[in-house]
Order: structure tokens, then C-alpha cells, then sequence
């Protein structure tokens, strides 16, 4: 097939596609085409259908209307497998990979090389491996656990496995999440490769620098249904977001409004191990002063510490910690999770699944367990106590669920998050630590919980905040500290502080990132 | 695209019905049920002695899977039930029998002991971090040796070795022959009524008592479940001294149904415990379940053993049987979920 025009050559056609679960629909008659060497943005809230979308292209379900033309024909995939041996990569938000083996078997997992007779051919397969990771400006040890390395290195890794399959479509949900500034640059640098090596890729995000950076053309989803597709010139980012919501957002950030009263929570040479016995500090020697009604954002590229220290505060390393902590002007010694909550401190952590929900409990339960021992003095759980706490705390933070009983795994991604906060809001904390609050939430959303962030300020509550986007870091904050390997780096009032300032403070002391 | 018809609906509706755990479990057990109207070998079946038979027979069964059902919502598992079984059961024959302690007395030492071995395998997966499956092995292992130490290997009944070598027979106690007997007109066992009161306990337990909801949510994700307040470690040990605390009344009941203790009692019971609280429908992998669905895995597993067993089916044909069927539940189980 000669190339014609390789500007515009479509690589892939989506027409009329809709899909129903158990009756609901989820997407409608939508049309979607990528063309060679084009990023295309997925947008929409959470629970717009973009990643129904991606599924049924990827061949998780078969079951699907309309038609996907491929490369000039006509495909209906059966399984992922066929979807990934037509050329189509899809990498999730949740990385996929096998931690305990190795890079290189990663690499080829579900197509090893075999030699005669069947042995793996293992060095075949490293130095392939190595080549492809080269390809992408990585060189690692390949023989190692993925485990070995860090977030964004497996990322790649995870990219890598994509183009050894020599994938021409690839959809990427959500990747930049859980990567660090550095981190981020490079994965934009090799979309850019991937682009002028012809790859077709679908991205879907909630970040608007980042769809403003990267996408030739912008589809946005609504309920299941194409709202608009565009180029990215013409569609600047208010309409975008107006199309995404189907209302206007007159200001993203609403305005902070707490008054800092008096200190709530004071650290002096607060250290924390970065493990068990071990001599390395993943903070070191942090002092400073929260004041009640104020928010406090962390800065830093990952690594930094900055979530160490919540942890570390929270006691999610016990007693392991060293320096003075006062809470409320009273000393306070940290023992355990359980001897935080009871003194007031609350912790949202950054990794929902893992860390957050308990997925197969439902809504209710989720939202009471930390604080169930108000709800049962003796031991014994008063049901009607819980129930109507349950349900006040469902109706503050707008939660859409059926009802209390659903099981948490079925929400979207912004009402689980929202179930965390009520979580941690009845147990009426004085400081909350606050690690990604918006982290895979849409803007709908992502306003509520600022909202609520204002609302708590405003009754005395102060917060500790780590967000890794800028915008929000700048805006919530009323004072900003920037880590760099473990140690309070600089300082800035809300006045002063700029995106240049902060990622210049985070990186100066930081050595370069292997 | 057309609106969902009325047959779309109903069909749904019953789709829905049927990944309620509960509707799917009594609905094997009507299987099982009709089963016996089935092959009811000539009305033996409808008799209502055969029905208290069932339920005697497993009881002691019935006893071992509250436990389970317990450690298995905490995402654990425990394999010492047998042997704690057989442990306590000899305890407590040499305690009644050899010592002709009082009840009173014999039945409280003989649950303490049982809920000591067990919080001891709770607090090697608690605190030491040893899986579930290791630790409990291990104690499966101990707690038969311990029965084989402290019977000296051999079964301890009514005919005790006097210093001469000869042997005298000492009368059964009474507390074995009451624990043995039918009540309420001699319609259902004492073993039973001990076990219905464990699912008892049990319900109250998961579905009243804090920690019982903080077993699912340790089941279901422990860190977070940590990160909320829970006492992790503390939780666990009480799920398995539970454990440990039905295993040695399901030793008191063994003994006082064979009048005596064998150190050889309760070998694999472990396997029809956890049997029962899968056909029931409780996740192996733990954060979901419940005890009623223990209760009608444990009438599922005691209906099928009698009907096999009314129509003379040979045990070799029964054990196959059991296998495949506990396969085919766990399918129909699976398939709908």
C-alpha cells in the first residue's frame, strides 16, 4: 500500500458505535477516526463512556453496535489478544505489568522466544528488550524486577510492550497520573516520536495543560454521546470545558476563603526512614507550623517525600518516625492510624484503589468505617445511628449513588472519591492530609471537593495538601512549602509563589533524574 | 436500537435475582432437595428422622464452618480445624472421663484451650506476618501431635488402664450422654442446637459487632482497612481464637457423640469446612459472605451426604460424587457472578 498522503491517512474509523450494560446505555451512535501521526483527545467527565470506548476498540467487549474499520477493513474483534495482534495497544491507567519478574520478560509476556524444543530463549529476548527500551531513551538493567524501578520508569516499560507488538494504535487512559514532572516530559517526547513514526494515539485525560499540549484534535463525550469533535485550535479551553459539562463553569477554582487562626499543628525535625531500619531518610528534619483555616500545599517531584510526610504523620509507618510533633498545642506522639484519627488528623490517600476504598463493601460501609466507633461505643454498632450518619454524609457531598448498599466498585471515579471524603469527614478531624484529592476526578468534581475544602477551612479545620497539578497547587494554597529530597526546600506565601519559582525550588537540590 | 422490551425486563430481573450469593445458594440447595424427592428410597426420605439424622451428622461440621466463614471473610484460612477438633476432643475425654472433672469445669478449660491454639495461629499471622495458609498449617500440624501426647496415642474411653494393666470401665458421664440426646420431644439434638446457636453467634457477631464489620474490611482491603483505624492484628487474632473457640466445642460435641477421644479424630475436616463455606458462596477471597450462607452450605453438603447414603450409594462412588458436585456449585456460583 503506498502511502498517498500521509498527513490523512485514517487508520482507524469508528462508526455508530453503541453499547448497552444490562439495559443502560453507556455509548450511543458515536463516531470517532484517527489518522496517522495524530493525537487524538478523548475528553468528557467521568463516567462519559471514553473508556467504554477504548474497550470496545481494544476487544474487551464484543458485544457492541456499529462498526470499526481498520486500516482500510472492516475488524470486529473477539478478545484483547486479536485486538493487540491487529496493532492496537492500550495502556490503562492501572500499569499491567508483572511486578516480581523481569523487565525483558515483561517485555514479552504472552509471547516469549523460544528456542528449539521450547526453552526460552532468554538472551534473545534481553537484548531485544534493550533495543526497544533504547528506542524510547531508556536504558535499564532489563534483568531486574520491575518492582526495582520507580512509577514512570514501569510507564515506559509499559509503552515499550506497545511498540514491540508494533502497535499503530495506541490509546493511552489516563498516563500521565502517576508520573512526576520529568517523568511527564519524556512521555511527551516520545508521543512526539510515536507521531512522526506514524502511530495513530488516542489519549484520554483530565488535565487541560496537558490536552492543550499534546492533542491534534479533540473529541469530547457526553452521556454516552459525541458532543463535538474539533481541532484543537478551534476549540478553546472554556467551550471545551462547556461541552464537557453541558453548563457553564464561570471559575474553575473558587475563592479561598478560609482566615488563618491559630497553630493546629506544629512539627519541629520531623523525620521519617524511608524504610524499615534502614539509615536513608525519606524526609528529613521538616519543621513548620499549620494554622487552623489554612491550607498548606505540598510541592515536589515524586520522590520528594512529600507523601512520606503525611504517612509519616498519620503513623502509616508507626512509630518509626523521629522530631516533635504538637497537635492543637498539645504534644503529640505518633503511634498508629488509629491514635491519629482518634487525636484528629485525617488522611486521603493518593492511590484510591489500593490504599483508599474497600471495593467490595458497599457505599455505607466505606463512608463509616472510620469513624464506626462513634456509631458503637461499646462494640456493639447502633444501625440506625450509622444509617442516618451514613445517608446525612451521602446527601452533603451530592453523592450519586443508588443507595447506601451499592458496592463501592461500581461508582465512577469522582463519587468513590467523594465517599473517601465523607469517609474521613465524619470522623470531625481538626487537620486534614490531603494526597491527591482530584486525582482522576472530573471537573464537576474536582470543584465540589474544592468547595469543600473552602468549607472546611472556614470551620476551623486546617489542610496539608500534595497535588501534582500546578494550577490547583497555586490556587488552593495559602502558603506553599516545596520538598526536594525529603527537605523543606523554600517557602512562598500565596503572593509570591509562581509556577516558575516552585518547580525551580523542587528540582534545585534534586540531582538529575536517572 | 430498540427500548428494552417487557422480556428484556423480567429476564433482567431475574439475572438480578440470581446474583444475589443467598438466592443462588438456596437455590442449589432445592436442587439438592428435589434430589432426595427424587431418589427418596422408598420414602426414607420423608421421614423426619431422616432429616434430624442430617442434621446431627453435620452438625459438627456445621460447627467448624462458623469458624471458617469467620477467618475466610478476612481474606485467611484455617487449616488446624481438624486437628484442633481431634486436640480437644481428646482434652476433653481425659478432663470428664480419666479425671472425672466436673462439666463446669472440663468445658471451660476445654474452650479455653481450644481458643488459646487458635488465637496463637491468629497472632502468627497478625504479628510474625506469616500467611494464613503457613501459619495454620503449622498449627494443624502441632495440635495433632499435642493429641497424640496427651493420649499417649491411644483413644481415650470409658476403659481406663488401672496401674496393674488391667483395664476397668468407668460409667459414661452425663454430660456426654446429654450433649448425644434429642430434645423437644426428641425432635432435634443437643449437637444441633449447639451448632445453630454457633450461626447465631456468629450473625450477631458480623452483622452487629464493630469488629465483625472490620473482619470485611480487613477481608476486603487491609490497608486500607489500617489506614482507617483498624486494629488489624488485634482483629485478626480474634477471628482466629473464634475459630479456635468453635473448633473445641465441635471437639466436646465429636467426643460425647463416639464416648470417647480419638487423636485421630477430625483428620481432614478442614477440607469439609472450607468445602461448605464455598458451596455456600463465600469468596475465598475474602470482604464478602455471610453466615447464613455457611448454614445453608452445611444443609447443602448434609443433604446430599444423605441422600447418597439413603440410597446405599458405597463411599467410594460418594466421595467422587462429593467432588464433582462441589464443582458444579462453585460453577453455578461463579457463572453468575
Amino acid at each position: 500500500m503506498p502511502p498517498e498522503n500521509d498527513e490523512n491517512r485514517l487508520l482507524l474509523e469508528m462508526a455508530g458505535i453503541g453499547k448497552q450494560f444490562s439495559g443502560v446505555r453507556v455509548l450511543e451512535d458515536v463516531d470517532f477516526e484517527l489518522a496517522a501521526g495524530e493525537v487524538h483527545v478523548l475528553a468528557g467527565e467521568n463516567g462519559a463512556g471514553k473508556s467504554t470506548l477504548v474497550k470496545v476498540l481494544a476487544g474487551v467487549y464484543d458485544d457492541y453496535a456499529g462498526r470499526i474499520v481498520l486500516g482500510g477493513s472492516p475488524v470486529r474483534f473477539g478478545s484483547p489478544q486479536e485486538a493487540r495482534e491487529k496493532g492496537i495497544a492500550v495502556i490503562y491507567q492501572e500499569i499491567s505489568l508483572v511486578g516480581g519478574l523481569s523487565v525483558a520478560d515483561n517485555l514479552f509476556l504472552g509471547r516469549e522466544r523460544t528456542g528449539r524444543a521450547g526453552w526460552l530463549d532468554r538472551r534473545s529476548q534481553e537484548s531485544e528488550a534493550r533495543k526497544i527500551l533504547a528506542g524510547l531513551g531508556l536504558e535499564l538493567d532489563v534483568t531486574l524486577p520491575v518492582d526495582h524501578y520507580s512509577l514512570g520508569v514501569r510507564q515506559m516499560v509499559e509503552i515499550g510492550r506497545a511498540l514491540s507488538v508494533q502497535a499503530r494504535v495506541i490509546v493511552m487512559d489516563e498516563p500521565t497520573s502517576s508520573l512526576a514532572e520529568p517523568e511527564v516530559e519524556r512521555l511527551f517526547e516520545l508521543i512526539g516520536k510515536l507521531k512522526a513514526r506514524g502511530c495513530g494515539i488516542i489519549y484520554i485525560s483530565h488535565k487541560m495543560e496537558e490536552i492543550y499540549r499534546l492533542a491534534d484534535r479533540i473529541t469530547v463525550l457526553r452521556d454516552g454521546r459525541r458532543i463535538a469533535t474539533g481541532k484543537t485550535a478551534e476549540l478553546p479551553e472554556d467551550e471545551l470545558v462547556r461541552l464537557m459539562v453541558g453548563r457553564e463553569i464561570v471559575e474553575q477554582f473558587p475563592e479561598r476563603r478560609g482566615l488563618p487562626g491559630k497553630v493546629v499543628l506544629a512539627m519541629r525535625n520531623f523525620s521519617v526512614p524511608a524504610a524499615e531500619g534502614s539509615s536513608r531518610l525519606a524526609v528529613t528534619d521538616c519543621s513548620f507550623e499549620l494554622r487552623a483555616g489554612e491550607i498548606v500545599g505540598l510541592a515536589g517531584l515524586q520522590g520528594s517525600g512529600n507523601s512520606e510526610l503525611l504517612h509519616g504523620l498519620f503513623g502509616s509507618y508507626g512509630r518509626r518516625v523521629t522530631g516533635a510533633v504538637e497537635l492543637g498545642g498539645r504534644h503529640f506522639e505518633v503511634r498508629s492510624p488509629a491514635a491519629s484519627i482518634r487525636a484528629g488528623l485525617a488522611l486521603l490517600t493518593s492511590d484510591r484503589k489500593a490504599t483508599g476504598s474497600v471495593g467490595c463493601l458497599n457505599v455505607g460501609w466505606n463512608v463509616s468505617l472510620a469513624a464506626l466507633q462513634k456509631f458503637s461505643p461499646r462494640g456493639w454498632i447502633d444501625p440506625a445511628a450509622e444509617r442516618a450518619a451514613v445517608r446525612e454524609s451521602l446527601q452533603k457531598f451530592r453523592l450519586k449513588a443508588a443507595s447506601p448498599g451499592q458496592s463501592v466498585d461500581t461508582l465512577s471515579g469522582g463519587n468513590q472519591q467523594k465517599a473517601l471524603l465523607a469517609r474521613w469527614q465524619l470522623t470531625g478531624p481538626r487537620v486534614f492530609l490531603l494526597d491527591e484529592p482530584t486525582r482522576g476526578v472530573d471537573v464537576g468534581v474536582k470543584h465540589e471537593i474544592y468547595e469543600m475544602m473552602n468549607r472546611w477551612t472556614e470551620t476551623g479545620c486546617a489542610i496539608l495538601l500534595i497535588t501534582s497539578e500546578m494550577p490547583e497547587l497555586l490556587a488552593m494554597s495559602d502558603r506553599i512549602l516545596v520538598l526536594s529530597r525529603g527537605r523543606i526546600a523554600a517557602g512562598f506565601s500565596r503572593g509570591e509563589a509562581t509556577q516558575e519559582k516552585i518547580l525551580h525550588a523542587a528540582m534545585a537540590a534534586s540531582p538529575k533524574a536517572a | 436500537m430498540t427500548d428494552p422490551t417487557v422480556d428484556d425486563l423480567t429476564e433482567n430481573r431475574f439475572r438480578q435475582l440470581m446474583r444475589s450469593p443467598t438466592v443462588r445458594a438456596v437455590a442449589s440447595l432445592a436442587v439438592v432437595f428435589l434430589l432426595g424427592v427424587a431418589f427418596n428410597a422408598e420414602g426414607a426420605f420423608f421421614k423426619w428422622g431422616t432429616h434430624r439424622d442430617m442434621l446431627r451428622q453435620v452438625s459438627v461440621y456445621g460447627i467448624l464452618s462458623c469458624g471458617m466463614t469467620l477467618v475466610i471473610i478476612t481474606s485467611g484460612i484455617d487449616l488446624s480445624v481438624g486437628s484442633l477438633l481431634g486436640f480437644t476432643a481428646v482434652l476433653f475425654s481425659i478432663l470428664s472421663i480419666h479425671q472425672g472433672l466436673s462439666p463446669w469445669l472440663a468445658i471451660p478449660l476445654t474452650l479455653a484451650a481450644g481458643t488459646a491454639c487458635g488465637a496463637i495461629s491468629g497472632a502468627l499471622v497478625a504479628r510474625f506476618l506469616i500467611q494464613p495458609f503457613i501459619a495454620t498449617l503449622a498449627m494443624m500440624v502441632f495440635a495433632r501431635g499435642a493429641a497424640k501426647f496427651i493420649s499417649g496415642g491411644q483413644k481415650v474411653s470409658t476403659a481406663v488402664q488401672a496401674a496393674d494393666g488391667s483395664y476397668q470401665y468407668v460409667e459414661v458421664p452425663k454430660v456426654f450422654d446429654f450433649i448425644n440426646s434429642a430434645v423437644l420431644g426428641d425432635n432435634i439434638t443437643v449437637v444441633t442446637i449447639l451448632f445453630l446457636a454457633c450461626v447465631a453467634v456468629s450473625w450477631v457477631i458480623l452483622a452487629r459487632l464493630r469488629w465483625g464489620r472490620y473482619l470485611y474490611a480487613i477481608g476486603g482491603n487491609e490497608e486500607a482497612a489500617r489506614l482507617s483505624g483498624v486494629p488489624v492484628g488485634r482483629v485478626k487474632v480474634f477471628a482466629y481464637g473464634l475459630g479456635g473457640l468453635f473448633c473445641a466445642l465441635a471437639g466436646i460435641c465429636q467426643a460425647a457423640q463416639e464416648l470417647q477421644g480419638d487423636p485421630e479424630a477430625g483428620v481432614a475436616y478442614e477440607l469439609s469446612a472450607i468445602a461448605i463455606v464455598v458451596i455456600g458462596g463465600t469468596s475465598l477471597r475474602g470482604g464478602r459472605g455471610s453466615i447464613w450462607l455457611t448454614l445453608l452450605g452445611t444443609v447443602i453438603i448434609g443433604y446430599l451426604e444423605k441422600v447418597l447414603s439413603i440410597n446405599a450409594v458405597g463411599e467410594a462412588s460418594r466421595l467422587m460424587l462429593t467432588g464433582l458436585i462441589i464443582v458444579l456449585a462453585v460453577l453455578f456460583q461463579k457463572r453468575q457472578g
